[in-house]
């Protein structure tokens, strides 16, 4: 307590500050795995086993599984039964599995169309890991004409209800305050059930990712890292309003249709899609209110006429992305950190959405729990889960 | 076809091989220590000497072992087994001897044998009369009666466990001809004493069909005829045709109520229990059995043409899970 002024130390000292502390620590580890203190719990206990099937593929080759292991030591498959009979397979790259890696099986079983079939991976200690092809379908291939048919589902779910709901836009333009506020309103309360929504889905999803993953800490912390990261970007030059906050809507709003097109994309690749045309319409519905969302900003500006299309591009041309990816690699974290990654943006947008309702109205506190306002954003959940219940299968 | 590769939603091809319905890899027999194809002939006669009565004493020495072993190729289960192999030693005797079983616990847990036979209470092999534990020794006294196809396993308690884990053995005495007044029952029993000139032109083969519960979960992952699944399927048992077959059969299968043997292409005489020398079923193809149950299966391929003869159990959930050979069927010189 002597010495305010800190001498600055030469810089060789102040690097063995901090060498020594990571030489302890190098040491140390070193020293417990030579010493492995572990030892005496050593019960004879077989290790711990752990696989994951992240990707099925169905063809005329047969049945392809992508597994990754994550047990205590690396594992083997030992032989593998299909339907409680015991197949050829061959596995890619051969050998023990290392913790975290993952390999392709392929295993020439003539699967049979529309129905189920039950996969059981035997290892080396007997130990079964069992996977259920619920309705087996041949996997969608990257052919042009499938990306084709692919990208139109995408445009009418994603880009064509975006765009209708742009179309409000110069009806809304002669709204008072009141009208304004509702709308405003209305769409963070769309985006509140989005929000629900893409976190519930991401930590679906995340369960059936292999442990290393850890896949409720990466959902929520993907997401509240997204929502730091664009709150940051958007006050970089004030607060975004007008055609700035409308671009982060559209944004926002793009990571859930992407969303919403890995899970279209996964259920072509699982056969479960049936989607029928009154899945495709409910989607559609369901989605118009988000052209609803991305004008609400806007109502007291001039936008350019080329913002409109980039802004329906932005918000719903990341469906038909996600039914493209979401129906060739599909891998439950990867679509989980998508969807997380979405929800933080959906949160912000809310955040940013609220303070520029609250800047519009001279009493900030009261206009929250005004008629318009709350109406307004329990008009927007209401209509968001009814028109839901429409798309959920 | 060319076609087909392009369209996305065609079904399978029909050219995918169903021949592809098998286990992948061998399984290392000398690791193992036993090997399915030598056991199917691989009986157990212990040693022999004469008492002062004029009977035959036989003596077997049997050693409860822990021991992993390979049942399916790369897939390891840690059994407990009776002198190091699953199923046990098939212990074979003649009817009226006398038989003393030297049993030596080197397991980590109590075990004993429990013959399928006729003795007395203190010889059964359960809690209280020659259940053992670890380090302790154990001799079953008892008469070689009644003659037919039996079969040992420990009694130990739980029950289920000891059976799956592998503690289980054919006990087969042989029928003892001088006993029949009738000359055609004798004969027959004459050709069922090992070692008789009349034996010696039946090809006998000793199988114990057997899964395993790789997993505890109370059902089964691998199904054989001695321990290893699909054993006979990689290395077919070579039959000559020109002499008739007898197969001592028993099921041990634990978890499944029933298991059954099912011979392709052929129909054959079965002696339920083997206590009888006349059957108790002829003419059949397929024949069930509970657990603990068996018996003796005669037939013959002299007018077969030569070939792959398929034997299996008739659930196809077994067959396809390890428990299915072949019969290679050739001539003697072939």
């Amino acid at each position: 307590m002597s010495d305010q002024s800190q001498p600055t130390r030469p810089t060789a000292i102040r690097l063995l500050l901090v060498l020594l502390p990571l030489a302890a620590i190098l040491g140390s580890f070193v020293w417990i795995a030579s010493l492995d203190p572990l030892r005496s719990f050593n019960n004879g206990a077989p290790p711990v086993e752990s696989l994951t099937v992240e990707r099925t593929v169905l063809d005329q080759t047969g049945i392809q599984i992508l597994v990754r292991a994550g047990g205590s030591e690396a594992m083997q498959i030992a032989q593998i039964a299909v339907d409680d009979a015991y197949w050829t397979f061959t596995q890619n790259p051969p050998g023990p599995i290392a913790r975290g890696s993952a390999v392709w099986l392929q295993i020439p079983y003539p699967w049979v169309l529309g129905e189920a079939h039950h996969v059981a991976l035997v290892s080396n200690t007997g130990t079964v890991f069992g996977h259920e092809i619920a309705v087996a379908v041949p996997t969608p291939q990257a052919t042009a004409g499938q990306f084709r048919m692919q990208a139109l589902v995408g445009a009418l779910v994603g880009l064509l209800p975006v765009a209708l709901g742009l179309m409000f836009y110069p009806a809304m333009r002669g709204f008072g305050t009141a009208g304004m506020n509702f709308v405003l309103a209305l769409t963070v309360g769309m985006l509140a059930f989005l929000l629900l929504d893409m976190i519930a889905e991401a930590t679906e999803l995340a369960a059936e990712a292999a442990a290393m993953f850890q896949g409720s800490a990466m959902v929520w912390l993907s997401a509240l890292a997204s929502f730091l990261l664009l709150m940051a970007i958007g006050r970089w030059r004030g607060r975004p309003e007008g055609l700035a906050l409308a671009f982060y809507i559209a944004l926002g709003i793009g990571l859930h249709n992407f969303g919403e097109g890995l899970a279209i994309g996964g259920a072509f690749a699982a056969g479960a899609a049936g989607l029928g045309t009154f899945l495709v319409l409910g989607f559609a519905l369901h989605n118009v209110t988000e052209g609803i969302g991305i004008a609400a900003p806007m109502l007291r500006i001039r936008p350019p006429l080329w913002s409109f299309a980039a802004l329906t591009l932005l918000a719903g041309a990341p469906a038909v992305l996600g039914i493209w990816v979401g129906s060739l690699a599909y891998a439950p974290q990867w679509s989980a950190l998508a969807l997380a990654v979405g929800a933080g943006a959906i949160l912000q947008v809310m955040v940013e959405v609220s303070a520029y309702l609250q800047r519009q109205n001279s009493d900030r506190q009261a206009i929250l729990f005004s008629p318009a306002v709350l109406g307004g954003f329990l008009g927007g959940i209401a209509f968001m889960y009814v028109t839901a219940a429409l798309i959920k299968v | 076809m060319s076609a087909m590769s392009a369209d996305p939603y065609a079904a399978p091809m029909s050219g995918m091989a169903h021949g592809n319905m098998t286990t992948v890899g061998r399984v290392d027999h000398d690791a193992n220590g036993f090997d399915p194809s030598t056991m199917l002939t691989d009986w157990d006669t212990g040693t022999t000497e004469l008492l002062p009565d004029g009977r035959t004493l036989r003596t077997f020495e049997v050693t409860a072992i822990d021991r992993e072993i390979e049942i399916a190729p790369g897939v390891l289960f840690p059994a407990w087994t009776f002198n190091g192999r699953v199923p046990g030693p098939a212990l074979r005797a003649k009817e009226g001897e006398r038989l003393k079983i030297i049993f030596r616990n080197h397991g980590s847990h109590p075990h004993s044998m429990h013959f399928h036979g006729i003795h007395s209470a203190r010889m059964d092999g359960v809690p209280g009369a020659g259940l053992i534990g670890p380090g302790e020794e154990f001799i079953y006294e008892f008469d070689a009666k009644p003659f037919g196809c039996h079969l040992y396993h420990c009694h130990a308690l739980p029950l289920k466990r000891h059976m799956h884990k592998g503690m289980y053995g054919l006990f087969v005495i042989d029928p003892d001809p001088t006993r029949q007044s009738d000359p055609a029952l004798s004969a027959v029993a004459a050709s069922r004493m090992l070692g008789s000139p009349e034996n010696g032109n039946w090809q006998e083969l000793a199988m114990v069909m057997n899964a395993f519960d790789t997993n505890f979960d109370g059902g089964n992952e691998v199904y054989a005829v001695n321990t290893v699944g699909q054993a006979y399927m990689n290395v077919p048992i070579r039959i000559d045709k020109t002499r008739p077959v007898r197969v001592y059969l028993v099921n041990v299968t634990e978890f499944d109520p029933i298991n059954s043997f099912h011979l392709h292409a052929n129909f054959f005489d079965y002696f339920d229990t083997g206590t009888t020398l006349t059957p108790t079923l002829r003419t059949v193809d397929l024949i069930m059995q509970c657990q603990a149950q068996r018996g003796i299966l005669e037939f013959s391929f002299a007018d077969h043409e030569d070939g792959m003869y398929m034997f299996h159990a008739h659930q196809s959930e077994f067959t396809e899970l390890g428990w299915v050979g072949m019969f290679d069927v050739r001539g003697p010189g072939a």
